[in-house]
């Protein structure tokens, strides 16, 4: 089989769409969330979308499989917010771990079925790793700018955890994604680097941040260079851009990303714009537009679809850039000219 | 972009914003003021724990040019992690100062890795050295390394400093090799510090150091081309402290010599740095004699030459230009800037000038505010500095605080009585959502006009804010939210404000929120006053509409009017249109040949009554496809049944249904009655339709008609239209109905409402609607057929007549061909419905039961349904003559189709 490096190095390769979208197809009310196990919980639990991954196996997987089917080169596990710290809000740090492996598991079982179907077209599982829902380079209170909800050593320990399940589980990449702040990224890495070191082991990590608005940064105010800077030391296989924006306003962003980034690059937007009512209406055929010119730009090396997109946009997408060549690796020189 | 690119082996750092290290990058100058050991000032201001001053040194260090700045908590009176964890959290907040790279320097590594944990640039640590070993500087470095920051190594071995040319090299050398090849670290991420020393004290061994310096730098560049290579540059000059002339010649000339060698950056006071070019040449040839160890008696000499140097105390160089403006114009540079510096003596200066303390929020303040506002909603201000500006903004309240206290008191003792708040406000971010800066900047501008204020923080659950706005008796919540989920969690409480039987008004705020979504989405959940606030400008002049009695009914009825307003044309969605005059849209009339066309006599004119229609009948007729847009299953029928996702759901619930209406028919739950009426009727050539009743009486029919432009052969359609004109001499025909199929629904829904039993009373409610359509459907086919008889061929199937595939039609008063439900007065008398079906009108003029039908009949084949649209004025005022109204009870009762504001 193929490895990452060896597809990355052929073709553009495309990575799945938008789980939410997908999720809320299914209309599940409380008790589909709850399932069995949770039938009696003291909490609603109606949103915790990764709990899914226990008490609805079932439609994540068929989810991964229509992007699969799509063309998805690499899927993403349900594990966005599967921290101990993110799962507070739904009182469920107890199930954490448990949530990464479960996800890791079945994206591997459609990836795998697919792989043996085509194996000229390995597909690969993202560890999807949030930025959690506690920054921690921006203050919660207004009236105290030094105070922290969380500290570099919790969010450490809560990556350190998910990763531990995301690998136990299958995943053959770490994505650290929906980057708004750079420091809980950071701990991300720290705890990843950590993992490795200690299980003498190591994956490919990819790096995707969130430029949010027209400043062009981050959320936590940084351009889109001193972020990339920031995270370099991950050595990432990847680095590039999802979320917040659609691909028509990440264009100068991703074509920036491209001259200075010296692995490969990633772009994932959301299917255009939220409309008023927060929804996404960028049709299939317009995005995979934008991303093949990014494409025949030279900006890309791995593509995909956040907030909105559809099996339809990936499928959209995958064709779009089937015959395009992908971004050359720059040269990185190693001494002074 | 195909040509390739190479990425170039340079230190990159990052604040938030890159730092490049290039080859042709001049001298980096490192700030080092806020450092503890270095400024006592500095040091004064930690211990004092004076952290807004601390950060004004850092400040100004960037201003005077810092590209770096060096942060050092090495005080044995200071918990130095503590320290150090507080001031970079505060630097966090500073996009004027954390927009440059961060160097975190302390003797201690737990102090070095305290300050890792809280910058989220990349960095450069200060500094590990060979000094414990070996295995100590390895471990040390993986742990940099795995932050991801640069290093500055010291000259040290296990034995000590380096204290000549060559152990600078070497040791500098030996933790390259360790670094590169057993660390794994990036040669342009290791920055070495040779060692600067005092030079020109006295001591003879000391007068080479700076040599030293200069010629190691050389040789670490030359070994190691990547690496870079600092230094504390005002220790050249320790000894003579407190001469600064002496001091900042002594640095410029140290520096010109050593950047030539190759030194890249450095620690110093970026505000003392003469320019090399500027110094008394005297002094500068005495200082480069003692840099350059040019002759023995240098330091004796420039010791003689610094005596005569008065010390003259440089003006900080700030850029404080904008202290000249008005005081308005220095509070609004404050808050776009987020100074709090003078903010204190700026906010009393105002607050001398107006009357009343008040005004210098409402008016300066509130004033720069909106620019933040402005410049952060066009991109041109960042999040960081938007909430900078905010505290600024409350210490400048702070300030006001007791004056407007003062003047409560006053007032009081004016009026008697006692100290009122002017209302309770509850504020929250709602569940989901951790953006709450809009939140906090509308709390501190309510509370600055006397509100209490509650605020409940980020991610709170709807439950939670009903809960404490019960518990705290609040007069108004405020909702926020910046992410797009937060739109639905704030329909969410909404809904649930209804549920629980709330009274008190809900704002809405936030960045993704909308007047539009506000209105479409939010409003209609809610009835008791749901108000979209676009800033906190705004929030003041809302709440205080909302909380004066006098002001809250006509304050929420024209919002409410607006949101209406909104949402219709939000949901009839169309470019801007034109419209015609009344006049020329009645010469635009449908085109029927009257001359032609021959009216069918109804076989039986006049009344007649329909009671206990057999229920098994009309069931035939149901239309199940609004059955299921009822359970808010959408999808059509029957393909939904068998649809991939809610096709499941969608047949639990039509076997249900079916079994309902089974027994529903069979034990007759529901009664049904009916009242057809079949009239002569001719029109006025106009929008007019004269009825001719039985009893020799004749009521006018009012209609509306089409007003906007139409497509060139496409009419301006009125009703009116579809019945012949008098002025051809041929009577025509019209019919009205009413119908209902709600007799005797209450005992059921009470029964099951008993037993909590919601699917059955909201299933039966959804049957009774579907039946009283499909006897309508049913009636109007007897209509077609029989009573009236124009269409005795027809045969069609139900999924025809569902699908309007018959002759005439049966518009209702009320919906969009004819909007004027007020006509269904004039219905009801024409038929004496409510005599003879029980039906009821309610003063806005719904039918009661609520499973009830009415509306025209007419048979002409060119009769067509079609939406009035957006009418004007002057149609609205000739509609008002035609029924006898004034132009405002006309507007009132026609708003949703008014094309203009009123």
């Amino acid at each position: 089989m193929k490895t990452l490096q060896q597809c990355a190095n052929e073709r553009i390769l495309i990575i799945d769409g938008a789980m939410g979208t997908m999720i809320q197809r299914y209309k599940l009310e409380e008790e589909d969330y709850r399932g069995e196990r949770f039938k009696n919980y003291h909490t609603d639990v109606k949103g915790n979308n990764d709990l899914l991954c226990i008490t609805q196996p079932q439609i994540i997987e068929a989810i991964h499989r229509e992007y699969l089917e799509a063309g998805a080169d690499i899927i993403e596990t349900n594990t966005f917010s599967s921290t101990t710290i993110a799962q507070a809000d739904y009182d469920m740090q107890s199930i954490a771990r448990e949530l990464n492996v479960e996800a890791a598991k079945i994206a591997r079982r459609a990836a795998d079925d697919y792989t043996a179907r085509n194996p000229e077209k390995p597909r690969f599982v993202a560890g999807a790793i949030g930025p959690m829902n506690k920054p921690l380079s921006l203050s919660p209170d207004v009236n105290n700018p030094g105070y922290r909800s969380v500290t570099f050593d919790e969010v450490a320990d809560a990556y350190y955890e998910q990763i531990s399940g995301l690998v136990e589980g299958g995943a053959h990449i770490l994505l650290i994604e929906t980057i708004f702040d750079t420091l809980n990224s950071k701990a991300a890495i720290y705890a990843a680097k950590k993992y490795f070191r200690e299980y003498n082991m190591e994956l490919p990590i990819m790096i995707s941040g969130t430029i949010t608005d027209a400043s062009g940064r981050t959320l936590s105010g940084q351009t889109l260079e001193a972020f990339y800077i920031s995270v370099m030391h991950a050595h990432p296989f990847s680095i590039g851009l999802n979320c917040a924006l659609g691909g028509e306003q990440m264009r100068p962003h991703i074509l920036e990303l491209a001259q200075i980034a010296s692995c490969y690059t990633s772009c994932y937007p959301n299917a255009g714009l939220p409309n008023a009512f927060g929804e996404y209406d960028e049709e299939p055929a317009d995005t995979a537009h934008i991303i093949e010119d990014f494409a025949r730009e030279g900006f890309v090396n791995i593509v995909g679809g956040c907030c909105g997109t559809t099996p339809d946009h990936i499928r959209h997408i995958a064709e779009h850039v089937k015959t395009i060549t992908p971004r050359p690796l720059p040269a990185v020189e190693k001494a002074l000219a | 972009m195909n040509t390739e690119i190479t990425i170039k082996p340079y230190l990159r750092l990052s604040g938030l914003e890159p730092l490049v290290v290039r080859p042709e990058t001049n001298f980096i100058n490192v700030g080092e003021r806020t450092n503890v050991t270095g400024s006592k000032k500095f040091a004064r201001l930690i211990r004092e724990g004076l952290y807004e001053e601390a950060l004004s040194v850092a400040r100004q260090q960037v201003e005077s040019g810092a590209q770096i700045l060096d942060v050092n908590m090495d005080d044995a009176l200071l918990d130095g992690e503590k320290a150090m964890t507080t001031f970079m959290n505060l630097l966090a907040a500073e996009p004027d100062i954390s927009k440059i790279p961060i160097m975190i320097d302390s003797s201690k590594f737990s102090i070095i890795e305290a300050g890792l944990k809280c910058v989220q640039g990349k960095c450069v640590v200060n500094s590990i050295s060979l000094k414990e070993g070996e295995e100590k500087f390895i471990e040390q470095a993986r742990i940099c390394q795995s932050y991801g920051a640069a290093v500055v190594v010291m000259a040290f071995d296990e034995h000590g400093q380096a204290d000549n040319y060559q152990k600078r090299v070497d040791f500098s050398h030996r933790a390259y090799k360790i670094l590169t090849e057993q660390v794994g670290y990036d040669p342009q991420d290791i920055i070495f510090d040779p060692n600067i020393f005092a030079v020109a004290t006295g001591i003879e061994e000391h007068n080479n150091y700076a040599v030293d310096f200069i010629e190691a730098t050389r040789k670490i560049k030359e070994l190691m081309p990547l690496t870079k290579v600092s230094g504390g540059v005002s220790n050249i000059s320790f000894s003579f402290r407190g001469n600064d002339v002496v001091r900042e010649a002594m640095h410029s000339v140290f520096l010109f010599y050593a950047i030539q060698a190759g030194m890249d950056m450095g620690i110093v006071n970026a505000g003392m740095i003469q320019i090399y070019d500027e110094i008394d040449p005297v002094l500068r040839d005495l200082c480069e004699d003692v840099i350059l160890n040019r002759n023995e008696d240098a330091t004796e000499k420039l010791i003689a030459f610094a005596e005569t140097v008065k010390a003259k105390g440089k003006v900080i160089e700030k850029d404080e230009k904008w202290r000249n403006g008005t005081v308005q114009e220095r509070l609004s540079h404050a808050l776009v800037n987020g100074i709090t510096d003078y903010i204190e003596a700026d906010t009393e200066e105002a607050r001398q000038l107006y009357s009343r303390p008040l005004e210098v929020i409402e008016g300066p303040l509130m004033d720069g505010m909106n620019i933040v506002g402005d410049l952060f909603g066009s991109g041109k201000m960042f999040l960081p500095q938007v909430v900078k500006s905010a505290r600024v903004m409350k210490k400048s309240v702070a300030v006001l605080t007791p004056f407007i206290e003062e003047e409560k008191l006053r007032m009081v003792e004016l009026n008697g009585g006692v100290v009122k708040s002017a209302g309770k406000i509850l504020l929250a971010t709602v569940k989901g959502d951790v953006h709450d800066i809009g939140k906090n900047i509308v709390g501190v501008v309510l509370a600055c006009n006397g509100y209490d204020i509650i605020d409940l923080g980020v991610m709170v659950p709807a439950e939670k804010i009903l809960t404490a706005a019960r518990e705290h008796k609040v007069d108004i919540i405020g909702l926020s939210g910046l992410i797009t989920p937060s739109l639905d969690e704030m329909v969410h409480v909404a809904r649930e404000l209804k549920r629980q039987g709330f009274d008190i008004p809900l704002l809405i705020g936030g960045a993704t929120t909308s007047r539009t979504h506000t209105a479409v989405k939010i409003a209609p959940e809610y009835e008791n006053g749901v108000v979209h606030v676009l800033d906190a400008s705004r929030s003041v002049t809302v709440t205080g509409s909302l909380l004066n009695k006098a002001l809250k009914k006509n304050f929420l009825t024209g919002v409410q009017g607006e949101y209406v307003k909104l949402n219709d044309s939000f949901r009839n969605k169309k470019p801007v249109k034109q419209y015609l005059s009344i006049a020329d849209t009645r010469k635009n009339k449908t085109k029927i040949d009257w001359e032609k066309f021959q009216p069918v006599k109804p076989a039986k004119l006049g009344l007649q009554v329909f009671e206990d229609y057999d229920l098994a009948e009309i069931a035939k007729y149901i239309d199940w496809q609004p059955f299921f847009i009822a359970w808010e299953l959408h999808g059509k029928f029957p393909q939904i049944l068998t649809d991939e996702v809610v096709g499941k759901e969608a047949t639990k619930l039509y076997e249900d249904a079916k079994e309902q209406l089974g027994r529903l028919v069979k034990e007759k739950w529901l009664g049904c009655k009916a009242v057809i009426g079949l009239f002569p009727a001719n029109s006025n050539g106009e929008d007019t339709v004269t009825v001719k009743m039985p009893d020799g009486t004749e009521v006018n029919l009012e209609f509306l008609r089409q007003q906007i432009k139409k497509a060139p052969g496409q009419p301006n359609f009125s009703l009116a239209d579809f019945i012949a004109p008098a002025s051809y001499g041929k009577e025509d025909y019209i019919g009205g109905f009413a119908v209902t199929t709600g007799i005797g629904i209450e005992k059921w829904l009470e029964k099951f409402e008993k037993e909590h039993d919601d699917y059955s009373s909201i299933m039966l409610k959804a049957l009774a609607d579907r039946l009283a359509e499909a006897f309508t459907e049913l009636l109007h086919e007897r209509v077609r057929k029989e009573f009236w008889g124009y269409a005795n061929e027809e045969h069609l199937s139900n999924e025809d007549l569902i699908k309007e595939e018959y002759a005439g039609i049966r518009p209702a008063p009320g919906y969009p061909a004819c909007p004027d439900h007020t006509e269904k007065w004039k219905m009801f008398d024409m038929l004496n419905a409510t005599a003879n079906t029980g039906i009821i009108l309610t003063e806005s003029l719904a039918m009661f039961p609520a499973s009830s039908v009415s509306g025209w009949y007419m048979a002409n084949p060119e009769s067509k349904y079609f939406g009035l649209g957006k009418i004007e004025k002057d149609q609205v005022e000739d509609y008002a003559a035609r029924k006898g109204w004034t132009v405002e009870e006309t507007e009132k009762w026609l708003r949703p189709n008014l094309e203009y504001d009123i």
